[in-house]
């Protein structure tokens, strides 16, 4: 049962980031790609109806975290109390900027708020990538399974780690990339004329910047925790996830040159879903490593709950999602198709 | 007191009380906006759509400033409150995960059909969106009064041999009994915020004489809903809740009443100011044997005092304790005299011409919203010293390696974020009032950006 759930709780991130992905891209690209304030009004308009629903990912993934694992959720989140409080601040700001902008009538309040929600998109890419590099390196846990890090440190690699440092700010910028691309072509499934063809160019620019962070990443992964590759080495066959992760990165390369806008959006969620499992199969069983060695890693096992708790949890959760997915694709597909150019109101 | 402790309890204090400024009006207006949607659709009048599309901007607004300040309370067990979190995540983490997968998920999928769906959806498929958010809403507090109400009153559970709790009976923990009335008691509150801000807007309008034909829609809806919530929030959501507190945390009783010395035929204190140390109630207003009949239902019945209790099992600040609870009682018996006359000017076909009432009506809208904050401060000043009422103290609950400086320095970041948000607030609010339903049109996707503009 733990098992199940260390593959629920990760569906639960993958799915936050493949949603959430594409609007916090569309945040990066707001700014840079728009010409004038209709081509901005556009890349709202785009995600306006589904960047509610798509944060409710992080919220009921965090539910389901504190309830399947607390000791994780616990231990983690005290220690990364800094940087998790910048990332509540981060989504404050955003949510004000995409929902607010249009209920203040002075242009200058537009541009504010304009302003607001691309830096803050950016910086929560940036800062949801570190977390993920902090948790692939491990964290200076030891017997009392309690850490406090400091926000930043040296950024020399023999140097001390922090929340930043080079290792995790090489992260962030990953996930910063790799969320423009996922964003620019989900503006370009969205939209017509120019914006969608800047769009679609900012994404076939981003998709081979991206291949070579995907092929530079691993070593540089493997010299910040070696560990990561002993999964992949004891049982082989997951080496077919780094491989799907090449094929759709070039597949979302290739069919974004073609002009498939649906297939190349897909393939970079494709991307996104291979690369997060990727690290996932990597830290199994552990869900947060102790980089002073694996009898403090935080696992599973040490984390989760009592039995009945998982079970029972179990039964409301798959209920859960089935109408959560219900409701999802429903919006969705009221919501399909291009954004009509003319009605701008 | 310890530093740390005191600065993450403000912590938790500040932010969950801003942010309750938010989900008290749209829980309140969702079941409003169903009753408005049915009367357009009954009626056939089309005012009516215009009313529910109006209150909808206004719930939009307010559903975004609940989100962005909720987010935080969800991570802040983990980032404040560790040990705590660690402790009981196997029990109410079920029902905070619960909130997510049950009623965000389908508040937010319906909210954005509900504002952007008019067009494409029939009527009734529109009120069946309107219905589905006031659901959602409705179970988010649900799963949210379980969480405190386990807190509170904890049921259904077991410890593991680490020391945690987990849960061992899911509808056990589902169907507490102090959840249920709590729950109860709770969204008549937020019923009667969300009646109190429409008949108070409805009576700005009169009085301004614009929107006249609005105005009296908000007014009838807001007047009657209004009515039936306050007296509900007294008896017998209150009563219940009262004595059901008195039966699992008598010494919480005695603290909120002021009651320091065990007393046969108690009386209950309209004012006066507890002196915690001399044990007695300053300037105080009684009335004879009160509080042995609300308890008990006898004027004989003896009420345990403060002094029948150790002193480590006394809520740790009386004086806050008391105050909160005589405010609410207090509120809440103004609102219900407010309501139960104006709702006998409605009946009497008098009330859009009354002036003075409207005044009434337009000035009491602040009420609800404190008397809701003061009758959750209640509840949870209530509940010290504990974490988990008689099983977890709270200098156990917080984390410690997070240190007095950090939690301050993110305090004063909310406290500076929620001024500017707040201030934001009063802009927009002014402005969406200002503009009236007359200016409400049928909105699709394509003509609006965000899930808040309607």
């Amino acid at each position: 049962m733990e098992s199940t759930w260390f593959i629920l709780v990760t569906l639960m991130i993958v799915a936050y980031a493949v949603l959430d992905g594409f609007d916090l891209g569309a945040g990066i690209l707001h700014m840079l790609i728009s010409r004038n304030d209709a081509d901005r009004r556009a890349i709202l308009r785009s995600i306006g109806p589904v960047w509610d629903g798509n944060e409710v990912w992080l919220i009921a993934g965090g539910g389901t975290l504190y309830f399947a694992f607390p000791a994780l959720y616990a231990v983690s989140f005290s220690g990364f109390y800094l940087p998790l409080h910048i990332v509540l601040w981060l989504l404050i700001l955003r949510g004000m900027g995409i929902e607010f902008r249009a209920h203040l009538s002075r242009e200058v309040a537009a541009g504010l708020f304009d302003g607001f929600f691309a830096l803050s998109s950016g910086l929560l890419a940036l800062f949801f990538g570190a977390a993920l590099g902090n948790v692939i390196r491990g964290v200076p846990m030891g017997a009392d399974q309690s850490f406090f890090e400091p926000l930043w440190t040296t950024l020399l690699p023999w140097g001390d780690t922090g929340i930043l440092d080079w290792y995790t700010i090489f992260t962030g910028v990953f996930a910063v990339i790799a969320l423009t691309m996922h964003g620019a072509l989900w503006i370009s499934l969205k939209t017509n004329g120019a914006i969608r063809d800047r769009a679609s160019m900012v994404a076939n620019r981003t998709a081979s910047i991206l291949g070579i962070f995907t092929i530079v990443g691993v070593p540089l992964t493997i010299l910040a925790r070696p560990a990561t590759v002993a999964n992949y080495l004891r049982h082989p066959a997951l080496f077919v996830i780094p491989a799907a992760v090449i094929v759709s990165l070039y597949l979302a390369w290739r069919w974004n040159r073609g002009g498939r806008e649906l297939p190349a959006f897909l393939a970079s969620c494709a991307y996104i879903v291979t690369a997060l499992a990727g690290v996932a199969a990597a830290l199994y069983p552990a869900l947060l490593p102790s980089s002073y060695g694996s009898q403090f890693d935080i696992t599973i096992f040490n984390a989760a709950t009592g039995s009945y708790a998982l079970r029972v949890g179990f039964i409301w959760w798959g209920l859960g999602m089935v109408l959560a997915a219900g409701y999802f694709i429903f919006v969705y597909r009221m919501f399909r198709g291009k954004l009509q150019q003319d009605s701008i109101g | 007191m310890n530093d740390a402790l005191f600065l993450h309890r403000i912590h938790f204090a500040f932010t969950i009380t801003f942010h309750y400024l938010f989900p008290q009006l749209t829980m309140g207006l969702a079941p409003l906006i169903v009753v408005l949607k049915t009367l357009a659709i009954r009626t056939g009048n089309e005012s009516y759509n215009r009313a529910a599309r109006f209150w909808t901007k206004i719930f939009g607004i307010n559903f975004a400033f609940g989100v962005v300040t909720g987010i935080p309370m969800e991570f802040e067990f983990g980032t404040n409150w560790s040990r705590f979190s660690q402790l009981t995540g196997g029990v109410i983490g079920q029902p905070l995960a619960m909130e997510g997968t049950f009623s965000f998920f389908l508040e937010s999928a319906f909210l954005a059909l509900f504002l952007y769906g008019e067009k494409k959806l029939s009527k009734w498929g529109h009120w069946c969106a309107a219905f589905l958010v006031f659901l959602g809403s409705w179970l988010s507090g649900f799963f949210i009064i379980v969480t405190d109400a386990w807190m509170q009153h904890p049921v259904a559970y077991t410890r593991l041999p680490n020391g945690s709790f987990t849960v061992t009976s899911f509808w056990g923990l589902l169907t507490n009994p102090w959840a249920l009335i709590q729950f109860a008691h709770n969204m008549c509150g937020a019923l009667a915020t969300g009646s109190f801000v429409m008949a108070a807007v409805g009576a700005m309008y009169l009085l301004e004489r614009r929107n006249d034909e609005y105005g009296r829609i908000f007014l009838q809806v807001g007047v009657i809903a209004g009515f039936l919530s306050s007296m509900a929030q007294g008896f017998p959501t209150g009563d219940l809740h009262g004595k059901y507190l008195a039966t699992h945390q008598p010494v919480t009783i005695a603290a909120m009443e002021g009651l320091f010395k065990s007393e046969t035929g108690a009386p209950m204190v309209i004012i006066g100011q507890p002196d915690a140390e001399h044990q007695r109630i300053d300037n105080p207003i009684v009335v004879n044997k009160v509080l042995s009949f609300l308890v008990y239902g006898t004027t004989t019945a003896e009420v345990r005092g403060l002094n029948a209790f150790p002193k480590d099992q006394w809520p740790t600040n009386i004086p806050l304790l008391y105050f909160a609870y005589h405010i609410m009682v207090g509120l809440g018996t103004i609102m219900i005299a407010v309501m139960a006359v104006a709702a006998f000017l409605l009946w009497r076909r008098m009330l859009f011409r009354v002036r003075w009432m409207l005044w009434i009506l337009l000035l009491c809208f602040p009420d609800p919203y404190i008397a809701n904050t003061a009758g959750w401060m209640t509840a949870e000043v209530g509940r010290q010293p504990w974490l988990v009422y008689g099983l977890l103290r709270t200098t156990q609950g917080y984390s410690a390696n997070v240190n007095a400086a950090n939690s301050l320095f993110t305090l004063l970041g909310y406290m500076g974020l929620y001024l500017a948000l707040g201030i934001l607030f009063v802009f927009i609010m002014e402005r969406e009032i200002g503009r009236g339903p007359a200016a409400t049109e049928v909105t699709s996707i394509q003509s609006s950006p965000a899930v808040t503009v309607a």
